[in-house]
């Protein structure tokens, strides 16, 4: 194909857009990948030698490590039990029509609006209230809360994208409702379960502003405890840590990817 | 009178709305063991809904539903012995074909090595043994269409339901599959209701046909009296091809009437008719091959003009204009007969013809 000038500017202009927008999006966590490699206990950038000593100091910090356990413990459970909660009502909604069915939809995806600051607060105040503790039951209920929007979209997509005949065929040779749930639509929904609850798991690992007012000392998850370093030190072992969490969080992603692509495969293969 | 055998299936005066539309108005049918019955009808004639209400995935308005002999109109969809194919299979994506088609047993509980021979016979008797492992997706429409009838089959159901099995098939494939399938049926002796909006392949497949249109149940017969002595109009342009022809009523005479079109004069049903005064103009309908040509200025049903010739091997179709008349009229005449395009005709009723006439609606 054959442009003229004046296109042909306009494609590379595009182009250079496009990578200063990708270049833009990726600059905090170049900077702060590179900046853990610094050899000095300032955090500069360009660093001026280079050093695994921060990401030793990182992995090794009481506090990170115990905030790596909560937030671990906390991240099982929640995703966990806003995958049961957002698969019974992404189900109810997606296949009763019944009182209030739009109200519980909304209620359910109000978090995705609701600042995080909010539901972390409204927990605290709640858990004040009927003198409760700063329990991991009170981090992993508000964490349920946070992720559940996250698991009921994504299984309301797998489920709509389920035929709908293959759980009639199954009922007309014999099936019981239980046993379709159980051998015909969960396996077919696994895909889009597992891409949910990695999804919900990734946002609790890394949910601050809520696990900031639920969590106590002894609760505090990774990123309340890097929050709480960083008010006395200054080191690269912020950055050392956030180079870590920005792969650990690439991989997980780039698994939810294989998992939610299988999905659509499988999806595009029994409708035809 | 002898002793009805006690019918596979009966649907007794059932009516099915959706919101204000009437979907199935008050249906009766009987379809005694072994017989094939096809549902036939345009898309939104309530077939699909009366199969949906025998399967159990719909509930009746009013009306009942019996299975072998056993009211069902309550009893849900897996309670109900029956086996169903759908029309794009629905096999399970995530189950071998040998897990498909013991899926119906395990839910049934049926001992593992009763299940392993079961499932062999009835890979068997749908030609597919040795494709045990594989995965739908593997196999062709053809093959999965297979699967899907062993799959009804294995768990001996009281009644085979079938929704438009063929229409994903490719021509060539669906020919061999509906002599197969009516094969297999006609050995297993099973009562099967057949859904289908092809009435070609209605007329060929069926021991009776149930002709609906607009919710209702229209003709049920045989696929010969169907075609033969189409009880109203819609059931007489809706199956194979038909000329409507402009016609007068002359008498009524018990069962026959009297009709005059042209110079001829033909006997027709009088049922149609019982209406009708003498003297009133009606609808004469004539299938293609029930019409003979003749030299021009022959005495007949009415003078033609061949607009089009269409060459089908044995026999070739032509397409011809007459005088007075808004539709074209389609004559079917052997392969070698020599009548082009611009020949001028006589049209004349073959004396076996099965003429009907209907009066003018509307």
């Amino acid at each position: 194909m054959t442009l003229g000038p004046g296109l042909r500017a306009l494609q590379v202009g595009l182009r250079l857009l496009v990578l200063a927008i990708i270049g833009f999006i990726l600059l905090p966590s170049v900077v702060v990948s590179i900046a853990a490699f610094s050899d000095r206990a300032i955090l500069t950038f360009p660093p001026t030698g280079f050093s695994w000593r921060w990401f030793e100091k990182a992995l090794t910090y009481e506090d990170f490590q115990q905030g790596v356990r909560n937030g671990a413990i906390v991240m099982l459970l929640a995703s966990s039990i806003a995958l049961v909660i957002g698969t019974g009502a992404a189900m109810a909604i997606d296949r009763y029509r019944f009182r209030g069915r739009a109200l519980l939809q909304a209620m359910l995806l109000s978090p995705l609006v609701v600042p995080h600051f909010t539901v972390g607060l409204g927990f605290l105040i709640l858990a004040a209230q009927i003198g409760m503790a700063r329990t991991y039951t009170l981090v992993v209920a508000c964490h349920v809360v946070l992720v559940l929007p996250f698991v009921l979209r994504s299984v309301t997509v797998s489920l709509r994208n389920l035929d709908g005949r293959l759980e009639q065929a199954a009922a007309s040779l014999g099936a019981s409702p239980r046993r379709v749930l159980f051998t015909v639509t969960l396996p077919l929904l696994a895909p889009g379960l597992a891409g949910g609850w990695l999804f919900a798991a990734i946002l609790s690992f890394n949910e601050f502003t809520a696990s900031l007012f639920v969590t106590a000392q002894r609760t505090q998850t990774l990123p309340v405890a890097m929050y709480n370093y960083v008010r006395e030190y200054a080191d690269p072992s912020m950055a050392a840590l956030s180079a870590i969490y920005i792969a650990v969080t690439a991989l997980l992603l780039v698994l939810a990817n294989r998992f939610l692509g299988l999905g659509r495969i499988l999806g595009v293969e029994h409708g035809r | 009178m002898a002793a009805e055998p006690r019918p596979a299936l009966q649907v007794d005066g059932v009516t099915r709305r959706f919101g204000a539309v009437t979907a199935l108005a008050d249906a009766w049918l009987k379809v005694p063991p072994g017989e094939f019955l096809t549902l036939l009808g345009p898309s939104g004639c309530g077939k699909s809904t009366l199969l949906n209400l025998i399967a159990g995935f719909l509930e009746p308005d009013q009306g009942e539903i019996f299975i072998d002999g056993a009211l069902v109109t309550e009893v849900p969809v897996w309670q109900r012995g029956i086996g169903m194919v759908f029309q794009n299979y629905a096999l399970f994506p995530h189950m071998t074909v040998a897990k498909n088609v013991a899926y119906g047993l395990a839910a049934r509980r049926v001992p593992r090595e009763e299940a392993a021979r079961r499932v062999a016979e009835a890979l068997a008797l749908v030609k597919l043994t040795g494709m045990e492992e594989r995965k739908p997706r593997q196999l062709s429409g053809g093959q999965q269409q297979r699967v899907a009838l062993a799959r009804a089959l294995v768990i001996r159901p009281k009644l085979l339901l079938l929704d438009e099995p063929f229409s994903a098939l490719d021509r060539n494939l669906r020919g061999a599959m509906q002599v197969e399938l009516r094969e297999i049926q006609r050995s297993l002796g099973i009562a099967t209701v057949f859904v289908t909006h092809d009435q070609g392949e209605a007329l060929s497949m069926s021991d009776r046909v149930a002709v609906m249109s607009e919710g209702r149940i229209r003709q049920v017969g045989t696929p010969e009296a169907i075609y033969r002595r189409p009880a109203d109009r819609f059931v007489a342009e809706f199956v194979g091809d038909v000329n409507r022809l402009p016609a007068r009523l002359v008498a009524v005479e018990g069962e026959t009437a009297l009709v005059e079109c042209g110079a001829c004069r033909l006997s027709v049903p009088a049922a149609p008719l019982a209406a009708a005064a003498a003297g009133t103009a009606v609808d004469l309908f004539l299938r293609p091959e029930q019409i003979r040509t003749a030299p021009p200025g022959t005495p007949g049903l009415t003078e033609a003009v061949v607009a089009a010739r269409a060459f089908h091997g044995d026999h070739a179709d032509l397409h011809c204009d007459a005088p007075g008349m808004a539709q074209r009229l389609l004559l079917r005449v052997p392969g070698h007969a020599a009548e082009g395009p611009g020949a001028r005709l006589a049209l004349l009723p073959d004396p076996s013809a099965d003429a009907v006439a209907f009066p003018i609606s509307g």
